[in-house]
């Protein structure tokens, strides 16, 4: 409500204006000790009105969150508002803070791998992959990891990569309120974290990608299930392209909302669908590959309409491109070791479900019990101390969904990290809020987030 | 469980002798001292009874490098040679390891060096991915060193700066106006580190609450935890308990 | 809530309160409060496969005026702390709060400066559910058993009482690391 303490209105009764302070003050505006004082002589409501706009111009500063249903976790938007019209946008973060990073500085290097999976939770597996290599190039053992667990890392990377998409378009929609294609993307995922599980053991926060390949190698039948899941994916996807893509609505929702070009992306070091959105085919699985991606036959999705439907077109189009790469995965897939040949660096042990619930295999155990001396000391000594890694710093980046997703690891020698900073894609690309947002509708700020796909756990760290 | 077993807080690391004074021009000659290690298993606060108790280890991480630096790293430092007129003073080392190219430069150069990345056309490095803050306690005069990485999308390559600032004097460029990605980064490090950077616009605090005491992620600071409770026992929290390192 | 003040104390209630607990129970509403990785479990708990609708609980409302269950699903920053608790104190009796997860029941693996070790700490809390995440059979059942609970509760002058004793007996009851002898 506006304040009128400081107005006050004198009526002077009719237009003759006689007596008094004379004509040119009898109508018109002074100011006084208390503010600005108005006098109307009647047919000059205008005036004051105006006056009333210049002199006390509303800012109307709502804060949006941190617990909204609209905006995608706990993330606080501060718009200070004309009207509807959003003048100034800012974001404050930090609400879901978890100190990840200080807290790998007290864990082994493999235990570390529990604690990154947790920080991006709709990509985990990337957040895993991306620390590992970092920590394979310290250890210098790039080269010395099996075939079969890059494919497999591969493979389980892009149903991650499948599984995030869904729950953006998912959630995307439910905040502009397509409640079905909430469902829709919902539906798909659980197809995804039913491979998830029965390859990891987990739905979501596996901490399956470990230093030197993968924790454990694919249950027999796993080849077979996952075949059938992109069959199924594959029929599946059209139910949401049906839906939402040349939707008259979804196009007025998101067409031209969360305007942000190629200068504004490079900018503000904005990557992933957003950069791509803009026409710049970059992605890190092209550029600079890792994992063996530079043998699988895969297009980058891009768009040039540098706004929100682009970016909604764009991850639709990558979950067809993650099916195929999961198909040539399921093709490459060749029987070896999945872990790194090096004991001393390899996880020793293997699960395995057995009468008393999930434990150690039993040939493991009969392997480091009655076969090798060796075995059981390095078992013992990695699952107590973990291996040491080299003193030095390295520099590893994945392409995540949401854009780079990068990982400085310094070590100093020791078997725990020294220092791990996580250079999340969606704390970078949460800056961009702004600059999406400032002179469009409010409705039109939960659709930019909503195309920014922020995932709060990433920001935060 | 009882206290006597608990090892001193990490901070203190345990060191009797005082860490080796680093002189700034010959910081990285054969390797960067950054810390000391004394004994084996960690054993600080009660006696060590593995028999390695005068065992003295300095932790150094990689030293500066001589040309050639292989691929496209010399092309890289030529080109910065080029259009840096300063990069003789600017630059105290190259360091070229497990494929990566890091220039450490003294913070007075920072803004201007930054500038030469992006604008020069040989160079373009359009992305910057933010900074990344990293606390060495026992180098004293260096503690702090404040690490960028870059990107360039047209050339295809990645490059690494670092620069190091005194505890006693934490203030550094800010390189906002070169980079405005930055701009949650270097917040972000001030937060966790207390790295002042000059000519931020908005420097606060963005993780934690605004009016939080200490900056967090520094080695001083006690992860804070509390202990672990059990049916009849009690263990201390993760920054308390035996280190193997 | 006006049914307690209107009846008179101690009378018939027995009756009362059954079907006071079935109506409070089956139309359970509860409030968003999901901030990390078990609100992800939580939404494909109320998606299709999963249903929560079947419970009565397809309503997830966005203001915690319109909401009696608030289920904390996530980690609870320092920073969160007072929001959660300010968004508790918006909700009107009778209310109730879920832990989802350990880090909500008890801080989880992050055992650190930025953690609340525990929501318990900040809301009063009916029921906790560990994992991490939860699975959404799990949530579904602690839900469940949170639905006993709630037929069960007592009214008025009788709820009172209850809650006397509950404290009373909580107050004496032996804290986990001093319980000695069998662990089970």
């Amino acid at each position: 409500m506006p304040t009128t303490d400081n107005i006050t209105f004198e009526g002077s009764g009719g237009s003759d204006g006689a007596g008094g302070a004379g004509d040119a003050a009898a109508a018109g505006r002074r100011e006084t000790t208390e503010g600005t004082v108005f006098t109307v002589t009647g047919q000059d409501w205008d005036s004051v009105v105006s006056g009333v706009a210049d002199e006390h111009a509303e800012r109307v500063v709502v804060n949006m969150g941190p617990q909204h249903p609209s905006t995608h976790g706990v993330l606080r938007l501060i718009l200070e508002l004309d009207g509807e019209t959003v003048t100034e946008a800012r974001v404050g973060i930090g609400y879901l803070h978890t100190g990840i990073e200080k807290n790998l500085e007290f864990r082994n290097w493999t235990q570390a791998v529990t604690f990154v999976t947790r920080m991006d939770y709709l990509a985990p597996l990337f957040n895993e992959t991306a620390y590992c290599l970092a920590v394979e190039k310290l250890l210098g053992i790039t080269e010395q990891i099996p075939e079969r667990a890059n494919v497999i890392r591969v493979m389980m990377m892009e149903l991650n990569r499948m599984s995030s998409h869904l729950v953006a378009l998912a959630t995307g929609g439910m905040e502009l309120g397509a409640l079905t294609a909430m469902i829709f993307g919902f539906r798909e995922r659980e197809t995804v974290l039913d491979l998830f599980e029965l390859v990891t053991g987990l739905r979501m926060n596996h901490a399956y990608v470990r230093p030197g390949g993968v924790a454990q190698d694919l249950p027999s039948g796993a080849v077979e299930k996952i075949g059938e899941s992109v069959k199924l994916l594959r029929t599946n996807f059209k139910d949401t392209a049906n839906l939402l893509v040349d939707n008259g609505i979804w196009k007025a929702r998101t067409e031209g909302v969360g305007y942000l070009d190629l200068v504004g992306c490079a900018s503000l070091g904005v990557t992933g669908p957003i950069l791509r959105a803009t026409g710049l085919p970059h992605d890190l699985r092209k550029s600079q590959p890792y994992c063996g991606y530079e043998n699988y036959d895969f297009n980058v999705v891009t768009r040039d309409t540098c706004d929100a439907y682009g970016r909604f077109l764009i991850r639709l189009e990558e979950l067809s491109e993650s099916l195929k790469i999961v198909e040539q995965c399921l093709e490459r897939l060749e029987p070896g070791p999945v872990m790194v040949e090096d004991r001393k660096i390899a996880w020793p042990a293997q699960l395995a479900l057995g009468s008393d619930g999930l434990g150690n295999s039993l040939d493991h155990i009969r392997h480091i019990m009655g076969e090798s001396m060796e075995a059981l000391i390095h078992h013992f000594k990695l699952v107590t101390e973990g291996f040491a890694v080299p003193a030095g710093q390295a520099y590893s980046a994945v392409e995540s969904p949401r854009g780079e997703l990068g990982v400085h690891v310094v070590s100093d020698g020791g078997t725990r990290p020294y220092r791990v900073h996580f250079r999340d894609p969606s704390f970078t690309n949460l800056q961009a809020t702004a600059a999406m947002c400032e002179g469009s509708m409010i409705a039109d700020v939960v659709a930019a987030v909503a195309s920014i796909d922020p995932v709060m756990g990433g920001v935060d760290r | 469980m009882t206290e006597t077993n608990l090892p001193e807080p990490a901070a203190s690391g345990g060191i009797a002798t005082p860490a080796p004074a680093v002189d700034p021009d010959a910081a990285y000659v054969g390797g960067e001292a950054v810390a000391q290690r004394r004994g084996m298993f960690a054993a600080r606060g009660s006696g060590d009874t593995s028999g390695y108790g005068l065992l003295q280890r300095v932790v150094s991480l990689p030293g500066a490098s001589a040309r050639p630096y292989g691929g496209t790293f010399d092309e890289t430092a030529d080109a910065l040679a080029a259009a840096y007129p300063a990069y003789g003073e600017a630059v105290e080392a190259v360091v070229v390891e497990h494929d990566e190219l890091t220039f450490h430069v003294r913070r007075e150069h920072l803004l201007e060096f930054v500038q030469a990345l992006r604008d020069d056309p040989t160079l373009r490095f359009e992305m910057c991915m933010g900074v990344s803050g990293v606390h060495f306690p026992e180098q004293t005069g260096r503690e702090l060193h404040a690490v960028y990485h870059f990107l360039s999308i047209t050339h295809n390559r990645r490059v690494r700066v670092e620069v190091s600032v005194p505890d006693t004097d934490r203030h550094l460029p800010s390189i906002v106006s070169v980079y405005p990605t930055c701009d949650w980064h270097e917040r972000e490090t001030w937060d966790f580190f207390g790295l002042v950077f000059d000519g931020h616009p908005a420097l606060t605090r963005i993780m934690m609450p605004d009016d939080w005491p200490g900056h967090p992620q520094r080695k001083d600071y006690p992860l804070g935890g509390i202990p672990v409770e059990y049916k009849g026992a009690e263990i201390p929290p993760p920054d308390q308990r035996r280190a193997y390192t | 809530m006006g049914l307690e003040e209107k009846l008179p104390s101690g009378i018939l209630l027995t009756s009362v309160e059954k079907l006071a607990g079935y109506a409070r129970k089956n139309s359970l509403w509860p409030a968003t409060f999901g901030l990390a990785c078990c609100a992800i479990e939580m939404m494909a708990t109320g998606a299709g496969r999963y249903d929560l609708a079947r419970f009565g609980m397809e309503v997830f409302r966005a203001s915690p005026r319109q909401a009696d269950l608030m289920i904390v699903a996530g980690r609870v920053s320092q920073k969160m702390a007072p929001v959660l608790r300010q968004i508790y104190d918006q909700m009107p009796e009778p209310r109730y709060v879920l832990a989802m997860g350990v880090c909500a029941s008890s801080g989880g693996m992050f055992n650190n400066y930025a953690i609340v070790q525990g929501v318990d700490h900040v809301v009063p809390v009916d029921m906790y559910l560990p994992g991490c995440p939860p699975r959404p059979e799990m949530l579904m059942d602690a839900i469940l058993k949170l639905h006993d609970k709630i037929q069960d509760q007592k009214l008025g002058s009788q709820r009172r009482r209850e809650v006397v004793e509950l404290e009373a007996a909580a107050m004496a009851a032996v804290p986990s690391s001093a319980m000695k002898g069998q662990l089970r």
